[in-house]
């Protein structure tokens, strides 16, 4: 065989590897463990298994579910609701630019916004260790309260419990929130084409990277603030901008890569995304370089990644920036047709590169 | 980022491929990168797909974490299960996998495992809990041996009674020469690692030149810095020449860092022989502590099972490792091993051949290539 001949021989045996891995992936992946570990949380695949196999059968019987951030009821009116729950287990409880009590309020009206839901109001229910401060309980209520009221979605109900010293890490927090659907909106994987563009209403990886060192286990010291904030508002400046927005999704746990990949594969079309049109401010750069963590996976909790129309572009971006939280809003890519399912990043230097979905909590490598 | 980005200019990667297609011309290259860290730039740059096809990139021995044996794992996680144990440990080696399941899955069921940025991180745990044993899963190559050895000098210094490390440092070298001595592969030149050389220095490497006739040079971890040692290595090639060469000469020095091997010596003496995986027992190539610090040796200090694990049949990582077979090339890559359920360690680590190129590499390199011209031109 000529060296030629050779070649084009593996790219087609190499070719026929990766088909049999994409279809691979596209099967819902299996529960294989008999106890919970800390990946079955993280919003990877683990997670995915623990919820086929143990929560939809519970509770979604044989429909197949669809899985959004939150679940749409349709009320004997036609009016629809939107309806989603969260829970916060975060270490630290505060972090520069925010505490768990903020991000409980955010993350579950941003739940709601991502569905193009105008959030009515909130629940919120307390899981309190014996020996807990009751100053440390009166400021995230406060922080609740003002994160609430900034929003102006309130706070209608709620509930405690208290459980013996050692059963909770301090405090728990878990949030939910109903929002009406406007007639016509309609926000899907589904209607996302080839052509379409993506924006990214921010920067990208501050929340996750301030927590990171908020932490105190890195020994490092920037001034990175998280960026929790609501995101109603500006998903409703968005779409007066560009009402044929094709999908929504705030990039919290996972980072814009997880929430991309999502894309990808309940459109199967590919995301295309570029490297050096990534909004990442330098600090945020330069602590995940140290870490070896990649800014696309880390936590964001007030930034979206949308799709709008081609067309509707310039007026999406001109309206976002216009709006003072979304200043940085950028395109970051755009949708193409193959390889399809899978997320490609350009790279700043020419070369190209899957983003895959991330397996379990980043560790940082060792050198 | 002004640094970095000085590393990654487009028009500059541009000028070094044209260099390299041009002296390449219609020969086949096969260079092999030792080290795990340029193997996972090479993947998260997309420098494979920049490269002309007759230049080919083969993926080393040198990741610390895929190189463990499944014997050393079972011992560790049997010491993470010691009563009264604290088992500290680098993320990276938490999921790699022993014969019944990994470090993640003793934390799971129970286990004090804890994850650390460094051996001093451990030792402050020591000192923070006198009533418990803290031991430290040490793992890498002369990069981060001498933070090892500090550590001992420090807990020997400060009386820390309640420490000790369970050393799987290894040594580069012997593996390099495994690899020239194995017979089934034809290499014509190295990449040297970067993060080792900087400790060890250019010396250990001439035998290389000297006596299997192969270039090498030491190359960075930024992309361009590949090229360019790609580049130096043809240059050699085209010129005739066969040497020991410094592409990273900003931080690397020809003598390496005297003062980091000579803590390496006072704490650590080498082991007649170790198993690295899929490799084999290699004579000389790791080290364990030195009799003056037995008492803070975790195989002295606790009873290991100390078994030798035989590789799961269907794992190839020797063959990768050694770089015989492309990790797509192994039977079960993709499908019954991924990063999610490794079963090989290739796939755990993210500088793992397997993983680098599972994560970052798995494009047919027509579609890489017909993307990456339309961001071009488009731009
Ligand atoms: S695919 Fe898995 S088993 Fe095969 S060589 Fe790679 S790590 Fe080893």
């Amino acid at each position: 065989m000529t060296d030629v001949a050779h070649r084009a021989g593996s790219e087609g045996r190499e070719a026929a590897v990766f088909d049999r891995i994409e279809a691979f992936r596209r099967r819902r992946p299996r529960l294989l463990d008999d106890v919970v570990t800390l990946a079955h949380g993280a919003g990877g695949k683990a997670s995915a298994a623990l919820l086929d196999a143990v929560f939809l059968p519970g509770f979604a019987g044989d429909k197949p579910a669809t899985q959004t951030d939150a679940a749409v009821v349709v009320l004997p009116s036609g009016e629809r609701l939107a309806f989603s729950t969260d829970s916060f287990v975060v270490k630290p409880l505060r972090f520069p630019g925010g505490s768990a009590g903020h991000l409980a309020v955010h993350g579950t009206i941003n739940d709601l916004a991502m569905m193009g839901a105008r959030p009515l109001a909130l629940s919120a229910a307390f899981v309190l260790e014996e020996g807990f401060q009751i100053d440390s309980l009166r400021e995230i209520v406060a922080d609740m309260a003002e994160a609430a009221a900034a929003a102006g979605v309130p706070i209608v109900t709620g509930d405690t419990k208290v459980v013996d010293h050692g059963a909770a890490d301090g405090m728990y927090i878990s949030t939910s929130g109903i929002g009406v659907i406007p007639l016509g909106r309609e926000l899907s994987a589904a209607r996302v084409s080839d052509g379409d563009v993506i924006i990214a209403s921010g920067t990208i990886g501050d929340h996750g990277t301030a927590v990171m060192l908020a932490r105190g286990e890195l020994a490092l010291e920037a001034d990175i603030v998280s960026d929790t904030a609501p995101l109603h508002e500006l998903m409703e400046c968005l779409l007066a901008a560009a009402p044929s927005t094709r999908w929504l999704r705030d990039a919290t746990r996972g980072g814009v890569g997880t929430v991309c990949n999502e894309l990808a594969r309940d459109s199967d079309l590919t995301v295309v995304l570029e490297e050096a049109a990534l909004p990442v401010r330098p600090a945020v750069a330069a602590a995940c370089e140290l870490l070896g963590i990649d800014p696309l996976y880390v936590a964001n909790e007030g930034k979206f990644v949308a799709v709008v129309a081609p067309d509707e572009s310039a007026a999406a971006l001109s309206a976002l920036n216009g709006h003072p939280q979304g200043e940085d809003a950028v395109q970051i890519g755009e949708i193409r047709t193959e390889p399809a399912g899978i997320v490609v990043l350009l790279t700043k230097f020419g070369g190209t590169r899957i983003v895959d979905m991330l397996v379990g909590d980043p560790l940082p490598r060792i050198c | 980022m002004r640094f970095v980005d000085e590393y990654r200019d487009p028009s500059a990667a541009r000028a070094l491929v044209a260099q390299i297609t041009d002296s390449a011309g219609d020969d086949e290259f096969k260079f092999m990168e030792v080290c795990g860290g340029h193997t996972h730039t090479i993947y998260r740059h997309g420098i494979e797909h920049v490269l002309p096809p007759s230049v080919e990139l083969v993926h080393g021995p040198g990741c610390p974490v895929c190189v463990i044996p499944m014997g050393r794992v079972d011992d560790a996680i049997s010491l993470a299960k010691e009563p009264g144990v604290i088992f500290t440990s680098f993320g990276d080696m938490m999921r790699v996998p022993g014969s019944r399941g990994n470090l993640l899955k003793a934390k799971a069921e129970g286990a004090d495992v804890r994850f650390v940025y460094s051996p001093l991180d451990a030792l402050r745990i020591a000192i923070d809990h006198p009533e418990r044993d803290v031991v430290f899963f040490a793992v890498g190559f002369e990069t981060t041996a001498p933070s090892t050895a500090l550590t001992l000098l420090q807990a020997r210094a400060r009386r820390v009674g309640n420490f000790s490390v369970f050393s799987n440092h290894v040594t580069i070298v012997p593996p390099i020469r495994a690899i020239l001595e194995s017979p089934d592969l034809r290499l014509d030149g190295f990449l040297g690692p970067g993060h080792v050389s900087t400790v060890i220095g250019q010396r250990p490497y001439r035998f290389v030149p000297d006596q299997y006739g192969k270039p090498l040079v030491t190359a960075g971890f930024e992309p361009l810095d590949i090229l360019q040692a790609i580049a130096m290595l043809l240059v050699q090639i085209r010129e005739g020449r066969r040497a020991v060469e410094n592409q990273y000469s900003r931080v690397v020095r020809e003598e390496g860092n005297p003062r980091a091997l000579a803590i390496l010596a006072e704490v650590f003496e080498l082991r007649p022989y170790f198993e690295w995986r899929g490799l084999g027992f290699i004579s000389q190539s790791a080290l364990k502590l030195r009799r003056e610090f037995e008492s803070f040796d975790a195989e002295q200090r606790y009873r290991l099972p100390g078994l030798r694990v035989a590789d799961p049949k269907a794992c190839q990582c020797g063959e990768v490792l050694k770089g015989v077979i492309k990790p797509w090339e192994c039977k079960v890559f993709g499908t019954a091993c991924t990063p999610e359920t490794p079963i090989g360690t290739c796939m755990v680590s993210s500088e793992g051949a397997c993983a680098a190129y599972y994560n970052f590499g798995r494009m047919h390199r027509e579609a890489a290539v017909t993307l990456g011209r339309r961001s071009v031109s488009s731009r």
